[in-house]
């Protein structure tokens, strides 16, 4: 078995990009302190599990204002975005996503100091779920 | 279409500041608008776009949903409770409807 690196074609790239820096204001994530947590691989594209968490006390000057989901295969790679509160508790959240292929998951998540961190995990799609 | 019906699991008692899990699930077929019928044409785009969840007035949790969410979306997130009171949640459709149900809570 011999890693490759994915092929991704350049205009979901740009768009994933470009939704990126929407959501940071421009500004380069760092990694850490998001987690994805997705399966390593998905057989029905339909109904995959994603969680995302982010370490955050959670205070009301402290907190987790977002997190952006995107799936860079995806014919539009924009999946949900969750909007957290000090009332929140824990940055945390779960949903299930459609994925049209093997693709990167990437989750971007935007503290309320403006700062932003980049997590993003391969899930590999053994059937499409944007069903033509 | 068929009226589509919340699920929602919240704890029936939690303790004060504890941090307890919301599970929600709505009936609904989330049309992403990329799927053709069977004459080949594009099924337009119908789906819930928001979702909120707010404990007696204030915003707990909301999430803007795009069409690659699942069909019957299901969220899972917490909450952290001071005080007995309601969790109202609701589902706003691509087409304006919104759909609503409420939960209580007693903190002990």
């Amino acid at each position: 078995f011999v890693a490759v690196a994915p092929r991704i074609s350049f205009a979901a790239t740009d768009d994933t990009e470009a939704a990126i820096k929407a959501f940071t204001g421009g500004a380069e994530p760092a990694t850490g302190t998001v987690t994805l947590d997705t399966p390593e691989i998905a057989e029905n594209g339909n109904t995959v599990p994603v969680g995302v968490s982010v370490e955050s006390p959670m205070t009301a000057d402290n907190y987790v204002e977002s997190v952006l989901i995107l799936a860079e295969g995806n014919p539009s790679p924009a999946v949900a975005t969750f909007h957290f509160t000090a009332m929140s508790g824990a940055a945390e959240a779960k949903t299930r996503i459609r994925l049209a292929k093997t693709q990167n998951v990437i989750a971007v998540a935007k503290m309320n100091d403006g700062s932003t961190f980049i997590d993003r995990k391969e899930v590999k799609v053994t059937i499409g779920g944007c069903g033509g | 279409m068929a009226n589509p019906k919340p699920r929602v699991k919240v704890p029936k008692k939690a303790s004060k500041g504890e941090v307890i899990t919301i599970k929600t699930l709505i009936s609904h077929p989330m049309e992403s608008g990329q799927r053709k019928d069977k004459e080949g044409n594009l099924v337009p785009r119908q789906i819930i776009n928001t979702f909120k969840c707010e404990f007696d007035g204030q915003l707990v949790f909301e999430c803007d949903m795009d069409p690659a969410v699942s069909a019957n979306p299901y969220m899972e997130f917490n909450a952290k409770v001071e005080n007995s009171g309601t969790f109202k949640f609701t589902w706003v459709d691509d087409d304006g409807s919104i759909y609503e149900s409420e939960n209580k809570i007693t903190v002990e």
